[in-house]
């Protein structure tokens, strides 16, 4: 999958899914500030990300993730680990 | 008041199905196909909330909550109080509910599934506990009472009002949304269906309910929800409220013998104490709203209590079951409803679907057609499994 698509994948995942506002997808956004995307709405994105792209998030390794440019990255090198 | 019934979706729908007789039982294939002994049960559409509520309030609220958020906007509404108003005062919520079957079933089939609770997410814990119209409600309407959800079976909804009327008349809260909410899908009522406790009359959906007639063969499942803001008589007066009612008394008991078959001492025993607690005696009641489901063994028992306590008086009885089907949960606190719309309007709805009394509810007064009667005061039955009794009397308010 191209990393274009990925985003394009994700960005709409975001909005169907977690009914986050379409002009409020940014890269630069934060995920919890930003968009508002609280611990549990997390859960549902594991399930949301397993679901769409096989392939399963780890708690950990998101405590890193802060912005939409992280997280598109994060998915990314899972997806396209080379 | 407010209220999502399978003979309406708000007070003027229900108030007209009632005084037309009008039944909300369904034959539904769904369930024969699942290998129900009874297809049997009363339907109303599921309510379309994604416009209405976010995803974060939606995602944990099964469809009894949903139901209920729709019977508490109703009630707000005729109760005259607003966001702003809940964000001002310590208002409490106390709802009926028993069960939530379909976000247990369908969690943990994803984890057979999935093999992995990760993939479970994270709505199912909320909409999975009994407490779950309890829980979603509060912090939909941002409450900062008392806070929980009561279970006693099919007595739920009358329960929870009676104890909310006890925590008003100690002082302890000024307004309580109470109420009671049931689901309506297979996977709840599969269990029971397994009782042979459910009318099979399958070839006549609206005659299936048919409490106190002779030849009924058990009761038809139902659901919905019913909210009432029950509030002390001072903060009602301050705030210029539309009084309804005014819940005069609350008796309960308990049968202390089997958990399914009903028996006659308990039910008088609770009808005794809430007339005590109104204090007035058997002759004031003008109307008794039965628990009445439509089995034998039920109907029966409840008939001779009532004839034991009011033999002499032999007010009117009806049980609106006859119409919505056995709504469980909900049921205690839906009948406080119907029966107050029937009380404000000067009619009692019928009993219908009873042809041919049996010798025991040949002694009581049933109506069987719709009466226009203007009346003061009602009792409301319910009981449940484990022997459980709730019984309530509720006045009209007269300024």
């Amino acid at each position: 999958m191209q990393n274009e698509d990925i985003i394009k994948t994700i960005n709409r995942l975001l909005v169907d899914e977690i009914e986050i506002d379409e002009e409020q997808i940014i890269p630069s956004a934060e995920l919890k500030h930003d968009l508002g995307i609280d611990s549990l709405d997390f859960v549902d994105l594991f399930v949301i990300i397993e679901n769409n792209f096989g392939l399963k998030m780890k708690a950990e390794e998101m405590a890193e993730v802060k912005t939409l440019q992280d997280f598109y990255n994060y998915i990314i090198q899972r997806v396209n680990p080379n | 008041m407010g209220i999502y019934s399978v003979i309406g979706k708000n007070l003027e729908e229900v108030k007209d199905s009632l005084y037309h007789g009008r039944s909300g039982i369904i034959f539904d294939p769904v369930r024969k196909g699942m290998g129900f002994r009874s297809a049997l049960t009363g339907m109303v559409e599921r309510p379309a909330l994604k416009s209405v509520l976010d995803r974060r309030m939606r995602v944990g609220l099964p469809v009894q909550g949903e139901y209920a958020y729709m019977a508490t906007m109703e009630a707000l509404k005729t109760a005259g109080i607003d966001q702003s108003f809940l964000d001002k005062h310590e208002v409490g919520i106390l709802y009926g509910n028993d069960s939530s079957a379909v976000p247990v079933v369908d969690s943990v089939n994803i984890l057979r599934t999935k093999k992995d609770t990760m993939m479970i997410g994270s709505g199912y814990i909320f909409q999975s506990m009994n407490s779950t119209v309890s829980m979603n409600l509060s912090v939909i309407f941002k409450l900062k009472g008392i806070n929980f959800t009561v279970s006693g079976a099919c007595a739920s909804g009358s329960h929870a009002i009676g104890i909310g009327y006890l925590m008003i008349r100690q002082g302890l809260q000024q307004m309580i949304i109470c109420g009671g909410a049931q689901e309506i899908n297979p996977e709840s009522t599969a269990s029971f269906d397994a009782l042979n406790a459910f009318s099979v009359r399958e070839s006549e959906p609206t005659r299936a309910s048919r409490p106190f007639d002779r030849d009924r063969d058990g009761l038809v499942p139902s659901g919905g929800a019913a909210t009432i803001i029950l509030e002390s008589y001072e903060s009602a007066m301050k705030r210029g409220a539309t009084i309804y009612g005014e819940v005069a008394g609350y008796g309960f008991s308990s049968n202390g013998e089997h958990i399914s078959l009903p028996n006659v001492d308990g039910p008088a025993r609770a009808m005794e104490m809430s007339l005590k607690q109104a204090g007035i005696g058997s002759e004031y009641i003008d109307y008794i709203n039965a628990h009445a489901t439509s089995t034998p063994a039920g109907d029966s028992n409840e008939a001779m209590a009532i004839d034991l306590l009011f033999g002499k008086t032999r007010p009117l009885v009806t049980s609106t079951k006859s119409m919505t089907g056995h709504e469980m949960w909900m049921g205690g606190a839906s009948e406080i409803i119907y029966s107050v719309l029937m009380m404000n309007n000067s009619f009692i709805a019928p009993n219908i679907n009873l042809e041919n009394p049996d010798q025991d509810s040949a002694r009581l007064n049933i109506a069987t057609a719709t009466v226009e009667k203007d009346f003061q005061i009602f009792l409301s039955n319910s009981f449940g499994f484990g022997g459980t009794n709730s019984s309530l009397i509720v006045k009209k308010y007269t300024p």
